[in-house]
């Protein structure tokens, strides 16, 4: 056996992995019947949605809600969604993707501390984490706006040290969307980072330093892979809600900072189901592809 | 010397590093506070004009803001309750119970969760609207979406928490001739209670968060991100501010009661 089986087993919030042990399971029908109420709420408001989705993204455009759409598998509705809005499904990705990276830079330095150094302030360090979820997202996405406002201390700081021009600003740039979308789930970095981190036995760190092994050496050969589960899942956590994300657009942004949130949410509201739900339907499709690619590479396909 | 006061200093460094990313997270929060104490000086502006108790004498004053709280609260709470009960019976199938399609189970419950809220809403608008019947929007709608969103996220709060319950003690009960039902209650619900506990509380966040799903499905009604949202286009009463605060103190207390309960249990036994 090599040592590599020793080591505690990596825990995932979501890994059907973390079930305990099989010998434990009764077999019967309670297990059934116990599944039954949730599983015909997902089945029934989640699967028969996404069913009756992709049907709608095949209707004839030139219906309306008013008189009615006719099912004509008009396919067309896609190639028009993404001619249409590819510059939105792009900027979507690109922001979510930035708001990701930043979000593993601050989050995992935060989740270490926690985790390592925070000592008995550790319980009063989580609750910090978890607390601003207390406060409405959309009052705290407004906060934004008055701290990145163009009177406020934040600019014309940063216009004293020359960072920003004389007349420079924050507020409604692509800027202020990524730090919008970085802020509001960094949350969801931090605490699978955390729950990995923290099952991670620091005699290990210990072991690595007593063979001679570099502090940065520690780090990669020992902590990042041990921390992996919980870098996956808080990517995946924080990636897929920020690139469906249209209130930091709409609240931070301008009209070029328009993501694919916003003219999913435009379109239904004017009454355009079949190229809203086309784009919907795409948007979904993307992700599922970039996350097996990321999933497959990062080689953690047991987690999903 | 140099390699331990090295260390020493690499050590601090991450703790400072933490603690700036947190001050990042709770910035905004403190600005939520201080901005529910503002006197504007017009309708439009958004900076710090001057110090006054108004928006707290008078919470209720903007047109729609205390009927909207209202509905996201009462949504809130019903939701949290179906979710709570449908996940946690859902997490002790999947943790204790072996079955046939535990796998399609599992991908069940985690996909919703990996479905953008902007696809999860409108997927629930073309089913509820489908061919032009955009009068079933309303209260219920919005209780069904609610639900749905919060049922993955309390079996997996749940489910960990029952992974991490040491089946001996179950045992222990049961070779004290401790009955099936009698173990439940006396010995595995409690242990598994604080999970629970922890799946409402994250289900009410989501469920009074919501705006994205809510917003698609809601018909007439308006709950308070949406009436958030509408006065965003406006110009925003300091009063959300208050209703912003008030619920970070809710929370903060609820957590920290939940802590000393805890601790107080522990010194007992």
């Amino acid at each position: 056996m090599s040592a590599a089986t020793q080591l505690p087993p990596a825990p995932v919030a979501a890994a059907p992995a973390a079930d305990v042990g099989e010998g434990a399971g009764r077999r019967g029908w309670t297990g059934y019947l116990l599944l039954l109420p949730g599983a015909l709420w997902l089945t029934l408001f989640f699967i028969v949605p996404t069913v009756s989705l992709v049907s709608t993204s095949l209707y004839d455009p030139s219906g309306s809600l008013a008189t009615g759409y006719s099912m004509t598998g008009h396919w067309q509705n896609y190639t028009q969604a993404i001619s249409d809005y590819s510059p939105q499904i792009l900027r979507s990705f690109v922001y979510a993707l930035i708001a990701t990276v930043a979000c593993v830079l601050l989050g995992f330095p935060l989740a270490y501390a926690i985790a390592f150094k925070a000592g008995r302030w550790k319980n009063l360090m989580l609750v910090a984490v978890v607390a601003p979820f207390f406060t409405s997202f959309l009052v705290r996405t407004l906060a934004w706006q008055y701290i990145l406002g163009d009177n406020e201390a934040l600019v014309s700081l940063l216009r004293k040290v020359h960072v920003l021009g004389a007349d420079g600003y924050l507020l409604d740039t692509p800027f202020a969307v990524v730090t919008g979308l970085t802020y509001n789930f960094l949350p969801f970095m931090v605490l699978p980072l955390y729950a990995s981190l923290e099952k991670l036995d620091p005699r290990l760190l210990e072991a690595g330093a007593d063979l001679y092994a570099s502090p940065v050496a520690v780090f990669r050969r020992v902590t990042l892979p041990l921390a992996m589960p919980g870098l996956v899942a808080g990517t995946l956590l924080t990636f897929i809600p920020a690139s469906g994300d249209f209130i930091n657009s709409e609240l931070l942004g301008n009209p070029r900072t328009r993501m694919v949130g916003n003219e999913i949410q435009d379109l239904f509201a004017a009454g355009d189901y079949p190229t809203a739900s086309s784009l919907s339907i795409t948007l979904m499709a993307a992700i599922v592809v970039l996350v097996l690619l990321y999933v497959r590479r990062a080689g953690t396909e047991e987690l999903l | 010397m140099t390699g331990r006061a090295g260390r020493w200093v690499g050590e601090h460094v991450v703790l400072v590093l933490g603690l700036l990313v947190l001050l990042y997270m709770c910035i905004p929060v403190f600005v939520v506070i201080l901005m529910s104490f503002n006197d504007p000086a017009s309708r439009n502006s958004y900076t710090f004009d001057g110090f006054t108790w108004n928006n707290w004498r008078n919470v209720c004053e903007p047109y729609q803001l205390c009927s909207s709280l209202a509905l996201s609260l009462r949504v809130g709470f019903l939701a949290t309750a179906v979710a709570t009960l449908l996940g946690t019976l859902m997490s002790f199938a999947m943790a204790r119970h072996r079955f046939r399609g535990r796998a399609s189970a599992n991908l069940l419950i985690f996909l919703p969760m990996a479905t953008p809220e902007i696809v999860l809403g409108s997927s629930l608008l073309a089913l509820f609207v489908g061919n032009g019947a955009a009068g079933v929007l309303g209260f219920w709608t919005i209780f069904i979406a609610h639900v749905l969103f919060c049922l993955s996220f309390v079996v997996v709060t749940v489910k960990a928490r029952l992974a991490g319950l040491d089946p001996r003690l179950e045992q222990a009960a049961m070779d004290l001739y401790a009955n099936e039902w009698q173990t439940f209650w006396r010995i595995t619900f409690p242990l598994v209670f604080p999970g629970i506990l922890a799946a409402a509380l994250l289900s009410f966040s989501l469920s009074f968060d919501d705006f994205i799903i809510t917003n698609l499905n809601a018909g007439q009604e308006v709950t308070f991100p949406m009436f958030v949202w509408g006065a965003a286009q406006r110009g925003i009463p300091p009063q959300i501010n208050v209703v912003g605060t008030v619920m970070f103190v809710v929370a903060l207390a609820i957590v920290a009661s939940g802590q000393l309960g805890s601790r107080r249990r522990a010194v007992r036994t």
